[in-house]
């Protein structure tokens, strides 16, 4: 199941010239951009580990997709990628655009885990089949 | 410049047959290069750097190169970003780093860089003090010049040839390889004196083989460092008496002879030392000055200068 997190992830794949220019959007806005990956798909999962520092005082997008290349070449197989935007400035100091630039070749979906509880009440939960292994073992044959 | 001069030689059937193929029949190059404002930069360029003719003709043969490769690449005639790494030596002074950031200029209106900035670097910059701090810190330098200009200032300080575990190596070998696969994200400018820049490129073959262009700087001449002395104190709304200009030849020509000139650098520091000194005449004596007394500088300010008693040298020598 393809899994869906933050922008554009209902389109098709974006490809690294659309990576660019959006990255490049993100630096004509003056955010910060991040790279982070994961290998938890748990959509609260929020806190993602990041690839090297946020990358505060670039110009150009290609930068940023020399990191990326590098992360792919790390992770890319078994991790989701994405790239983040932070903008810091006063009133704002969030993340303001964060999308999925990369994603494992397969991916298993999610179980759903009902639990029975008092009376007739339900409780429902949803658990990655790649959260089965151990962290650092998933998406891997 | 002049685009298909041969056109004419064509035979009636090639030029049926190439009509077909070819959209445009001619390019005009000079709508080319006013489209592109690189004109301007060059005028600029010329307008405001006094002398260095040999450097403002090489620039302009690269900007025409690059022109032409535009308009190739436009028509499909070659793919392949050229290298447009570069390589200034020069003594110090010599207008390196200001033609540094003109480069820069012309690079992107040409569009062979996509933001145009420069980012100006010294081996301190770019090595790490210890074992694993190099390459991050050297990666952040060339990701901050990404889309830009890299100039790495005495870029032979990186490689130390009397210590093999120095870590400007591995700045190098970082540097090679992102000159040579990131083309088109940035392009290098290293600078340096010419002798030790040649040392550096021996030790380095790497480093040769991936710079397009080698510019040398030469040294200003007398005529040439007083015009920019003159263009200085322009800038700063002052002016010479007659008098404080002949002194002024006299001090360049003094000061040439001593150790330490740096061209203009010699001739700015020198400015201010004489604005210094012009300040100082006025507020010592009781008269009142007028506004001509404050724009102009004098024979006075200029011959107080220890230059013209024997400089650095003759100072020390009583120790």
């Amino acid at each position: 199941m393809r899994i869906t997190q933050g922008c554009f992830s209902f389109l098709p794949d974006l490809t690294d010239d659309q990576i660019r220019s959006q990255v490049q959007y993100c630096i004509d806005k003056g955010w910060a951009v991040n790279i982070e990956f994961t290998d938890d798909p748990h959509p609260r999962n929020t806190f993602w580990d990041m690839w090297g520092l946020p990358m505060f005082d670039i110009k150009d997008a290609g930068a940023v997709m020399l990191e990326l290349n590098a992360c792919r070449k790390a992770y890319g197989e078994r991790c989701y990628i994405r790239v983040s935007g932070f903008d810091s400035s006063h009133g704002w100091e969030s993340v303001r655009i964060s999308f999925l630039v990369s994603r494992p070749k397969e991916e298993p979906g999610f179980r759903l885990l009902r639990q029975e509880g008092d009376g007739r009440t339900f409780r429902y939960a949803v658990q990655s089949y790649a959260a089965d292994r151990p962290e650092g073992q998933r998406y891997q044959a | 410049m002049e685009a298909c001069e041969g056109s004419g030689n064509i035979s009636h059937e090639d030029a049926a047959e190439t009509a077909i193929a070819a959209p445009p029949e001619a390019i005009d190059l000079r709508r080319e290069l006013s489209e592109t404002h690189v004109a301007e930069v060059l005028d600029q360029l010329d307008r405001e750097l006094v002398g260095l003719a040999p450097v403002k003709a090489r620039i302009r043969q690269i900007a025409a190169l690059l022109l032409v490769d535009r308009v190739r690449r436009r028509l499909g005639l070659s793919s392949e970003t050229p290298t447009l790494h570069m390589s200034f030596t020069g003594n110090p002074g010599t207008g390196k780093t200001t033609v540094a950031l003109r480069m820069a200029e012309i690079l992107h209106k040409l569009g062979f860089v996509r933001k145009g900035h420069l980012v100006s670097v010294t081996r301190d910059d770019l090595v790490g003090q210890y074992i694993g701090h190099t390459a991050p810190k050297t990666k952040e330098i060339l990701k901050k010049a990404m889309g830009g200009v890299l100039f790495i200032d005495e870029a032979y300080y990186l490689y130390r040839q009397e210590n093999e575990r120095d870590y400007g190596q591995e700045a190098i070998e970082i540097l090679l390889q992102v000159m040579e696969n990131q083309r088109e994200d940035l392009v290098v400018i290293l600078a340096g004196y010419a002798e030790r820049m040649d040392r550096f490129f021996r030790s380095n073959p790497g480093f040769r083989s991936r710079i397009a262009h080698h510019i040398d700087f030469p040294d200003y001449s007398d005529g040439e460092l007083m015009a920019i002395g003159e263009t200085m104190l322009t800038a700063q709304n002052y002016h010479f008496s007659p008098e404080g200009a002949a002194a002024f030849q006299n001090y360049i020509k003094m000061r040439r002879e001593q150790p330490h000139f740096a061209n203009a650098r010699s001739i700015r520091n020198a400015i201010d030392r004489m604005r210094l000194r012009h300040a100082n005449r006025h507020f010592a004596s009781d008269m009142p000055v007028s506004i001509e007394d404050l724009v102009t500088i004098d024979e006075a300010d200029v011959l107080a200068s220890r230059v013209f008693s024997g400089g650095l040298v003759s100072e020390r020598e009583p120790e």
